[in-house]
């Protein structure tokens, strides 16, 4: 896989602060990962992914994008390669939601229609009907739906890369999740480098394919979400992560991981309690408790019989985890 | 005789004499019209820059309005007295006095203006790729412009009445249909010097209006049920 973003010896030294905002920070991002810089604030997340579009520059170190040090690139040419979304959105009030969208295109020398196109396919990818919002000032979108539309107008140029600081923050608990729900969708089908800043630790889980632990400008642990629960680094990352939290540990694996291959004898035994291989273990378990049963059935999309899951694996595999916890 | 009727009559007879004698009024008129443009025009060419330096550099912003202030405070008549050696007896004393005094309210409501913008709106301009021209030309500008209109109305109206005095030191402004004990003069004079400020008072307010319209629209799909919201813009001065 190839490297998207890499961070060479990173070093943001605020002058006259004593201690530096990043220190030393070596990192590389890959190509199509959705990667989370997790931390609480003041850890340098921020400063971190700003380096990346030169909204800061560091003291010392270099960033690679794309293989390039991006110090050899026009600093308006590098952002205009990179989506950037923050928490405050900062949509332009006095354009409408299409000229929003087509800013950076209208930068890059786009033609209208082509201009036009890509805003009504952004529009529908993130969910507003293009035909009902196209024409909307910001003033008359609700929050999460200014952040849907600040999430379209970073992808617009379909840039390889994405920056996004904390862009749900500031939206209530459903819309969040619901905005959490469309990301995950979205990347499913874009496969951007998405370098994204929270310090919500349940967002972290949900969205990265790799979180960054930062700590006083340093990284503490660059792992998956389920190396960082299972194996934190230290007691800092346990206590940030909640790394004992069994539920939320289960809830990062799949049925599939721990599926034992069907009897034929069971098949068709149940056939409300079924659950496909891709079903978390945590939701397993829920319905295993709530309907009292000891196993449940995995199907595949066709409803063939392809394995079972036993409370008792559930039970073992969070034994297992919980051990390792408690020494 | 009965006030209403004196009143009535006195500005009916500016009227008749604003008809009947145009060919007299009218050099004034024009000639009005052409200072108060001048002035303004050249403040503003002088304010815009200086309001966006003192809202670029914060610690200029005090020093810079407290002196436009205090020259705001000369009375205007004392202020022309004090340049006509400088000038001496044309309509450029005149026009420097009007610069001087629309300064005071055209920085102060420029810097406003870019001083409003949410800083996290820049902060979106400048991520995207904008540079700081296009930052300021599509961005700051027509956020601002709401604001910096309000001001340069205010000074617009000042400039009109100001000018009037002008008429005293070498400037053929409408001021000088005041300088005979004529009462139908005086009227006419009256006359033109409203009908001036009305229509440019009207004319910045529409331009106000074009320029934050972006702001009372409502969503089509009215939920909320919010009638619109007619807000006046802060003017921050006098």
């Amino acid at each position: 896989m190839q490297k998207a973003i890499v961070f060479e010896n990173i070093t943001k030294d605020y002058s006259g602060t004593g201690r530096a905002a990043v220190h030393n920070v070596n990192l590389e991002v890959l190509e199509g990962h959705l990667v989370v810089l997790l931390g609480p604030s003041g850890c340098g997340k921020t400063t971190l992914m700003k380096m990346v579009n030169r909204l800061i520059d560091p003291t010392e170190g270099r960033i690679l994008v794309g293989g390039t040090d991006i110090r050899e690139l026009k600093v308006t040419e590098l952002r205009r390669r990179i989506g950037y979304v923050i928490q405050q959105v900062g949509l332009f009030p006095h354009m409408r939601v299409d000229k929003n969208i087509g800013v950076v295109p209208h930068m890059l020398g786009w033609d209208k229609e082509r201009i036009r196109q890509r805003s009504d396919e952004l529009l529908d990818l993130v969910g507003l009907p293009p035909d009902d919002f196209r024409e909307r000032y910001p003033a008359q979108l609700s929050g999460g739906q200014q952040q849907r539309v600040g999430l379209a107008r970073a992808l617009a140029a379909d840039p390889a890369i994405m920056l996004m600081d904390e862009p749900f923050a500031a939206i209530d608990n459903i819309t969040r999740t619901r905005l959490q729900d469309e990301l995950l969708r979205v990347q499913q089908t874009i496969r951007k480098t998405i370098l994204f800043v929270t310090h919500d630790v349940e967002e972290a889980i949900k969205l990265a394919d790799e979180i960054v632990i930062m700590r006083d400008g340093q990284v503490v642990q660059y792992d998956t979400p389920l190396r960082i629960l299972s194996q934190p680094a230290n007691e800092f990352v346990r206590e940030l992560t909640g790394a004992g939290d069994v539920m939320r540990l289960l809830s990062l694996q799949s049925a599939a991981t721990i599926m034992s291959p069907s009897g034929e004898g069971v098949s068709g035994s149940n056939s409300s309690h079924k659950i496909l291989p891709t079903t978390n273990l945590r939701d397993a378990l829920g319905l295993i408790m709530s309907q009292g049963l000891d196993q449940l059935q995995v199907v595949d999309e066709e409803d063939r019989p392809v394995g079972l899951i036993t409370l008792t694996a559930i039970r073992n595999l969070a034994g297992k985890t919980a051990g390792v916890e408690s020494k | 005789m009965n006030p209403f009727v004196q009143f009535y009559q006195f500005f009916e007879q500016g009227f008749i004499y604003i008809f009947d004698k145009w060919e007299r009024v009218s050099p004034f008129f024009f000639n009005h019209l052409q200072i108060s443009g001048i002035s303004l025009g050249i403040a503003l060419l002088i304010a815009f820059p200086l309001g966006l330096l003192i809202s670029r550099v914060r610690s200029l912003t005090t020093p810079v309005l407290g002196f436009l202030g205090i020259l705001y405070t000369i009375p205007s008549l004392a202020f022309l007295a004090l340049l006509v050696p400088v000038f001496g007896l044309s309509p450029t004393t005149t026009i420097v006095v009007l610069i001087t005094y629309a300064q005071t309210m055209m920085v102060r409501n420029i810097a406003l203006g870019f001083n409003a913008i949410d800083p996290a709106i820049l902060e979106a301009a400048r991520g995207m790729g904008m540079n700081r021209l296009q930052v300021l030309g599509r961005v700051e500008l027509p956020l601002a412009l709401p604001v910096m209109l309000a001001g340069i109305r205010i000074a617009t109206l000042a400039t009109i009445s100001i000018a009037t005095i002008g008429a005293w030191v070498g400037a053929d402004t409408l001021g000088k249909l005041f300088q005979e004990d004529n009462p139908r003069k005086i009227a006419a004079g009256i006359i033109c010097v409203v009908f001036i400020a009305l229509v440019a008072d009207q004319f910045f307010r529409l331009a106000e209006r074009a320029a934050s319209a972006y702001r009372q629209r409502q969503p089509k799909t009215a939920t909320t049920g919010a009638k619109s919201k007619n807000k006046e813009i802060p003017l921050g001065n006098v």
